[in-house]
């Protein structure tokens, strides 16, 4: 082939140049006619719809005179006026922070610790591991299911064994209690989901910490055993600075999916007891209240919020996909 | 400098107890933590398995049993929960039609879209490809939530809403994201030298993606394939807002969630009905984990 096409190229210097640009004009059209669909479907499907949702927070739209409604009707800011000056959307608000740091702390912490526990080759790791991601898997409604059977204060299994083994005075309303516990504004059942969404998401930190890990040359972890490091030591002073770039994304990730968390809670508590986080109140008033307007209206401001806050974290730790 | 000596000098004999210590200890915490890790990740699964297999004043009797008395086990849950509504059942073999329908409906959508659309980002230059990437990942970070509002008002005003088709659409929408992303990625690791040869023999463009490119992507395509179907089997909230007034259309996530509000149900069909649901993924999964751990991490590594 080379030979054949050797000789060609020599003979006439100017044709491939102009070959090339027609290939990189081919090239073009074949692109852009390749990722058209993608484009066409993703501004439909996404990018319109956002921008509907502002125009519907900026309008009185109710369920019932949806059909008139145009992207173009009688702009006020009425909506936002109402969600910000009502309790229920700061109590939202707040629970949403709760939920989403103590969710995202937990499942990074039990993931860490899953990853650390596993670092060492045994019989049957790689098994051990499959198992552990079955959280993360598993249909959302199943899991949600099986953990209200399990919590139920009459006829669950942990009341019972609780109750009998353990020696609890009275069942616990894990899903139902709304009552504070301790100093903080934080309720039983707002506890009880922040510990299903670290089960349920811990699965995904253990990977990335374990791909991670993998990566650490074990000549440093070696090099310090034998300087007389002890295991803390050479956690504290070689694993984890390996591992904080990989934490730091984590974080962010972890933090806006479970920020933006809608199936969980409103499975489990349906957003009762002290656990009504806004995506729950944006569903509530769509959906029961038949408010549009309002419901698009908090949406955006959950959006923003959510925003400004990633914004500052990377302000603040540096831009994580640079370090990791 | 003088201190950094004279611990040293002293530090052997405390160093090594210090060190015996953690390691005795990690020692006995490791497989402690293990286990209990193990415990935590499977029992409740384990658990749905054996209520749906109980009879339930059995389970009202002592819910924390760990396995069925003998000659307890019951399989009625099962042909309960599947057989339909007129046959005085629950319906779910129609669930499970229509849960399937819609995954592999969206497989199939978002992989001819995505397909093309990944090769196009990989191999082809052309204006804005960079910036493309950026804007299909900031929807991955959207809140579902503020779709579902514009979508459900659009869809109740065409009258999309509760049909198969409206809800795949989004799906594909949702999807069609990572899943360039990740082929992406796959397509750039086979070398463009493979597709310039073609070239030089007389393929064009396409043939060359056709015929050399795609079939060496194909475990990626496989794996990617399995990761869209899970997403689409496990999701709730848009199969909830679209789909809930007409039970015929209800996915098994939304059956199950559904039922589960009453309390005519059962709890032990309901598990029958919640083991249904979830052990296509498992299967899925434990046939695939291999592929499908990369693929889990792949969306969000830096690409």
């Amino acid at each position: 082939m080379t030979t054949l096409s050797q000789p060609a190229l020599s003979q006439t210097p100017a044709r491939p140049a102009r070959g090339r640009s027609a290939r990189v004009r081919e090239d073009r059209r074949t692109g852009y006619a390749l990722i058209a669909p993608t484009v066409v479907i993703v501004v439909v499907m996404v990018v319109l719809p956002i921008l509907w949702t502002v125009s519907l927070a900026f309008q009185h739209v109710r369920l019932i005179n949806l059909r008139q409604t145009g992207f173009f009707g009688r702009y006020t800011v009425d909506n936002f006026v109402s969600v910000l000056t009502s309790p229920g959307f700061a109590t939202a608000l707040l629970n949403t922070l709760v939920y989403s740091v103590g969710g995202t702390a937990g499942a990074i912490v039990v993931g860490l610790v899953a990853a650390l526990a596993l670092r060492k080759p045994f019989r049957g790791r790689g098994a051990v591991r499959a198992l552990l991601l079955l959280p993360y898997v598993a249909p959302v409604v199943a899991a949600t299911f099986v953990w209200k059977t399990l919590l139920n204060p009459e006829f669950g299994a942990v009341n019972q064994w609780g109750t009998t083994l353990l020696g609890w005075k009275e069942p616990v309303a894990f899903l139902t209690s709304g009552e504070d516990v301790g100093p903080l504004p934080v309720s039983t059942a707002m506890i009880t989901v922040v510990v299903f969404e670290a089960w349920r998401s811990f699965p995904f930190a253990f990977l990335f910490l374990t791909a991670r890990m993998e990566a650490i040359p074990g000549t440093l972890d070696e090099a310090a055993e034998v300087d007389g490091a002890t295991p803390l030591q050479r956690f504290r002073h070689i694993v984890l600075p390996q591992l904080l770039p990989t934490i730091a994304v984590l974080t962010v990730l972890r933090f806006i999916w479970t920020f933006n968390d809608f199936d969980a809670i409103y499975l489990l508590t349906g957003g009762g007891s002290g656990t009504q986080v806004v995506a729950v109140r944006v569903y509530d008033f769509l959906i029961s209240r038949g408010n549009i307007g309002t419901a698009a209206a908090q949406a955006l401001v959950l959006a923003v919020i959510l925003a400004v806050l990633v914004t500052v974290y990377l302000k603040l730790f540096g831009r994580p996909e640079e370090a990791a | 400098m003088s201190t950094a000596t004279t611990t040293r000098g002293r530090a052997p004999a405390r160093r090594v107890t210090r060190d015996l210590v953690e390691r005795r200890v990690l020692a006995v915490l490791r497989p402690v933590v293990i286990v209990a890790l193990l415990v935590a990740a499977v029992f409740p699964f384990y658990y749905m398995g054996v209520l749906s297999f109980r009879p339930l004043d059995a389970v009202l009797q002592d819910p924390g049993a760990l396995w069925p008395r003998r000659g307890e086990v019951d399989w009625s849950t099962y042909t309960s929960v599947l057989t339909s509504v007129d046959d005085g059942g629950q319906g779910f073999l129609v669930f499970l039609r229509n849960s399937l329908a819609v995954s592999l409906g969206t497989v199939v959508l978002t992989l001819l879209v995505s397909l093309p659309g990944a090769y196009a980002v990989s191999r082809l230059d052309f204006f804005g490809r960079r910036q493309i990437g950026a804007l299909f990942l900031a929807v991955y970070f959207f809140p579902a939530i503020l779709l579902a509002i514009p979508l459900f008002s659009f869809y109740s005003q065409i009258g999309l809403r509760g049909s198969l088709l409206g809800l795949m659409v989004v799906y594909v929408a949702q999807t069609a994201a990572v899943s360039i992303y990740t082929l992406r990625n796959y397509f750039d690791t086979i070398p463009a030298s493979l597709e310039e040869s073609a070239a030089v023999d007389g393929c064009t463009r396409l043939q060359a993606m056709r015929l050399i490119s795609l079939p060496l992507a194909m475990p990626a395509i496989i794996s990617n394939a399995l990761f869209i179907f899970m997403i689409a089997w496990n999701e709730f909230l848009f199969a909830l807002l679209f789909l809930v007034e007409d039970r015929d259309r209800w996915t098994v996530s939304l059956g199950l969630s559904q039922l589960s509000g009453s309390i005519e149900v059962p709890t032990t069909v309901l598990m029958a009905g919640s083991v249904i649901l979830t052990v296509p993924i498992i299967v899925l999964f434990f046939i695939s984990e291999r592929w499908l751990t990369g693929g889990l991490t792949a969306g969000a590594e830096k690409g």
